[in-house]
């Protein structure tokens, strides 16, 4: 077994796991590559069924080509698809930096539909490489009732028995990429000819490495064109893959602030 | 262009974990080691200066992992992190874990996961509490590829012969626990010293440098050579297919293989293996996921667990653990939990903590409780029947994690060294067997024996005085006009049960073979009273269904207690010395397990009694248990 072929088995197993002890659970599907390969990871447990609604925590502030590429694979993977709308900037926390306030709109977001659907798990395409505080993260990680993570007192997590029992309530984030690093998911995506929305690929020297909101995310300096150019360009840079994320360096502890308060 | 010109295939991944005692310097030596790896991203540096700096103080370079604001203040590790690098080599992915002692259950989250290890050891303060419990239970976990490191050796001027003197305590801790470490390397990490390359403060040293000593790990396969493992997750049917879906744990399955499900005993032959937007695999080998199709529509849940029938699992509602207990409160002998092993839960009991392990000097102790992040031995027992594997052959089918109620507490290591595979007890061979309808009813029976038929079921350890008790009781009752008779298992193994020896398996089937005789003494209408040690639980319960099956309620399960001190003193056929004497193997309470009853019907406490007031408590007691109505007069 090739390291994809490790990461994809163990994926499988991840997703297969919450389907059979939680419900109802949703996926969150922000459009962005890790996402895209998280739904096609779970079209290839489900045997090209996705059992669960899929859901965009939607600003109003995507990219066009993120709606654009929404709308044409919705209908053509056969989603049971939600928008969920998050709350305006005024309801966001105010003593936290604008650009977090920014990122905060869609943990609200997050809790409002859960809160509406009762969802006791949902699929977060998130990787331990991203962030350092995500390197901390388990991969079945319960959140109480109020979305917080308690991120000092996490259950332990070992031999792939995940934590599943949880209070009335509550819900678990369930992280089938948690392993998986940018490289891998751009090898993937090229192994298995996932589509992905066309803003990742360079256009006139510039291309978006990280895809979020059109107020809080820059495109870099990128000359890749293609799939092996972005991989090349990856196995070479120090850039961190965030740092396009202006709401991650507002102050020393943003991110972990963010998370804790329930982000992703 | 090609699809391969730029981008070669990915490469090994090793996954490394980073232990040892807190304050050692294990988020030091991987910041060190990201450092000089180039694996730090652009601004790093920068940022740990710049924090470091804000603290007052030089540049900390486990800031790089302590991404918690509150470990940064405190300078402490409080949750296992990953992090990347690389070497010529391969790549690596480096698990932080945290070694203060209030965080086992992150280290613990941290560790399982690793192929290898480095042990952190402080260079002026040697081998400490966390150093030995960290080398222990890797050991559990099953990281079996140690690399030690002795840190610090700026603080002991680089002196080779304080190296020699901890690297000689920390080789004699690991031997104790049957850990070879792969080397043991002096270094400095916050001057690299030794990490990536050697220094001249540490030329004396002849070694490889850490870096080289980590391309030297074999990266961990899952085992295909093994038997055939595969729980059951889930049962899907989303179309015209039905497919069992599940990871291989172990071993190869191939698409027309026949496969037995365990606990169910059925079997059946793999139509296909099923792939979505792939050609579907004629094969899959340990660690894939897949989905498959069976020819035939068997009604199986998740739990099951898939294998060929030449190596099956074994079947067992009891066994052996060494665990590790991260609960809160201690773990004590009758405590229910539930253990999940593989995709299956079982409700388990305490029956017995056997041991506490000092992890310090490794010394056991006989326990009754363990406490918090404490590791030792005891004995489970589950209501239904476990599929498991002798974690020593089969680590992923032979390991379980528990949960006292919502939270997971534990985790264990299973031995079914004593205890009998109940597979081969339970299995039917006879088929086209029909029951035949008596032509006496029971009542008939009872009314001309003028008591009812039942079973005195003794149970105890050898020289606890069944025999005594049972050849006593037999006299007594047949004096008063009862139908009775004794069965005795010296007796019984000269002639009914000659073929068997005293093997788990033997001692079960001897005590099955019992159990259906006794009930048909009992069916007959007499008392038959049974004189054997029986030591499993799962045995006697199934000679109480047989006689239960034919008489209701007529098995009356006697507990002759008597602890295993006096009965080494009474030792009435010299088997004990024997069995101190290593001549015989499997002796109960010396080399092999005793289950006491669980919920006897009646005690008879011999260190206590004497045989006369013993005996007559049980008349009492049978008396009491098989009058029928118009009791027989005196």
């Amino acid at each position: 077994m090739d390291r994809l072929d490790q990461l994809e088995s163990q994926s499988l197993f991840i997703l297969r796991e919450a389907y059979a002890r939680l419900e109802p659970l949703s996926m969150l599907w922000s459009l962005g590559k890790d996402s895209n390969v998280m739904v096609w990871l779970a079209r290839k447990a489900f045997f090209g069924r996705v059992p669960f609604p899929v859901v965009l925590l939607d600003t109003g502030n995507e990219l066009d080509e993120v709606y654009a590429f929404r709308d044409e694979y919705v209908e053509t993977w056969g989603l049971s698809y939600i928008n969920a709308d998050c709350p305006a900037l005024e309801e966001t926390d105010p003593t936290l930096p604008l650009n977090s306030r920014h990122a905060a709109r869609k943990t609200l977001g997050l809790k409002r539909i859960i809160a509406d659907q009762g969802f006791r798990g949902i699929f977060l395409g998130i990787r331990r490489d991203e962030q350092a505080v995500r390197g901390k993260e388990r991969v079945f990680s319960p959140r109480d009732e109020s979305g917080t993570w308690d991120y000092k007192d996490q259950p332990a997590e070992f031999w792939d028995q995940y934590k599943t029992e949880i209070r009335p309530g509550a819900h678990l984030r369930i992280h089938p990429l948690l392993a998986w690093t940018e490289v891998d998911i751009w090898r993937y995506i090229q192994r298995e000819r996932i589509p992905v929305v066309p803003l990742y690929f360079a256009r006139d020297g510039w291309r978006y490495r990280s895809l979020g909101e059109k107020d809080i995310t820059r495109p870099i300096r990128s000359q890749a064109g293609t799939i092996e150019e972005i991989i090349a360009e990856l196995e070479t840079t120090r850039q961190p893959e965030r740092a396009g994320r202006t709401m991650d360096h507002d102050s020393e502890d943003a991110f972990e602030r963010l998370r804790a308060s329930g982000y992703m | 262009m090609t699809h391969t010109s730029l981008n070669p295939a990915p490469r090994e991944l090793l996954k490394l974990v980073v232990v040892g005692h807190v304050d050692h310097g294990k988020s030091t030596l991987v910041g060190r080691l990201l450092y000089d790896t180039d694996a730090l991203p652009e601004g790093k540096l920068e940022e740990l200066q710049a924090v470091s700096a804000k603290r007052g103080m030089a540049l900390e370079w486990s800031f790089v992992l302590d991404s918690f604001q509150a470990e940064r203040d405190q300078a402490v590790t409080i949750d296992t992190t990953q992090i990347r690098f690389k070497t010529d080599r391969r790549d690596y992915v480096i698990i932080d874990a945290p070694g203060h002692r209030e965080f086992l259950k992150n280290m613990v989250s941290g560790a399982a996961e690793a192929d290898a290890a480095i042990l952190v050891i402080d260079a002026a303060e040697g081998v400490r509490e966390q150093s030995r419990r960290h080398g222990y239970l890797l050991h559990l976990l099953g990281v079996r590829q140690v690399a030690v490191v002795v840190n610090k050796m700026d603080l002991v001027d680089h002196d080779q012969s304080r190296f020699a003197e901890v690297a000689q305590e920390v080789t004699d801790y690991l031997a104790g626990i049957g850990v070879e470490p792969a080397a043991i390397l002096p270094i400095a990490a916050r001057e690299g010293a030794n990490v990536a390359a050697s220094s001249p403060e540490l030329a004396w040293f002849n070694g490889p440098s850490l870096l080289d000593m980590l391309d030297r790990f074999q990266s961990v396969t899952r085992p295909s050579l093994q038997p055939l493992r595969l729980p059951i997750q889930d049962v899907y049917h989303f179309d015209e297919r039905r497919i069992l879906v599940g990871r291989v744990e172990s071993g190869v399955l191939r698409a027309g293989d026949t496969v037995l499900f365990s606990p169910s005993n059925k079997t059946a032959r793999v139509r296909s293996l099923e792939a979505w937007n792939a050609e579907p695999p004629l094969e899959a080998h340990a660690g894939h996921s897949v989905g498959l199709t069976l020819e035939e529509q068997l009604f199986l849940e998740r739990g099951e667990v898939m294998s060929h029938e030449e190596r099956p699992p074994q079947l067992t509602n009891v066994f052996k653990t060494t665990l590790f207990w991260l609960g809160h409160g201690a773990l004590e002998p009758g405590q229910k939990l539930t253990a999940k092993l593989g995709t299956a839960r079982y409700a388990v009991e305490v029956v017995a903590i056997e041991q506490t392990i000092d992890t310090d000097s490794l010394e056991r102790r006989s326990g009754e409780a363990l406490q918090r992040n404490g590791i030792g031995e005891a004995v489970l027992r589950s209501r239904a029947l476990m599929v498991v594997d002798e974690a020593q052959t089969l680590p992923h089918s032979g390991r379980f994690v528990l949960l006292d109620g919502l939270d997971l507490v534990g985790g264990g290591l299973i031995s079914m060294e004593g205890y009998p595979d109940q597979r081969s007890v339970m299995q039917v061979r006879a088929s086209n067997v029909f029951s035949v309808e008596h032509g006496v009813s029971r009542e008939e029976r009872w009314a001309r024996s003028g008591h009812k038929g039942g079973v005195i079921w003794l149970t105890g350890l050898s020289g606890a005085g069944k025999s005594t008790l049972a050849m006593a009781l037999e006299r007594l009752l047949f004096e008063r006009g009862y139908q009775v008779y004794v069965l005795d298992g010296d007796n019984v193994r000269r002639g009914l049960n000659a073929n068997l020896g005293f093997s788990p398996k033997d001692r079960a089937e001897n005590i099955r073979r019992v159990g259906e005789a006794a009930a048909l003494f009992a069916d007959s209408g007499a008392v038959c009273i049974t004189a054997f040690i029986s030591p499993y639980q799962s045995d006697r319960d199934r000679a109480r269904a047989a006689t239960e099956r034919l008489v209701p309620g007529g098995f009356h399960e006697i507990h002759v207690a008597a602890d295993l001190a006096t009965c080494e003193q009474r030792d009435p056929k010299g088997l004990y010395k024997k069995a101190r004497a290593g001549e015989i193997a499997d002796f109960t309470g010396v080399s092999a397990p005793y289950d006491p009853p669980s919920n006897p019907d009646f005690v008879v406490d011999t260190n206590a009694l004497s045989i006369e007031d013993g005996v007559a408590e049980l008349l009492e007691f049978c008396r009491s248990r098989i009058a029928f109505d118009p009791p027989k007069s005196n």
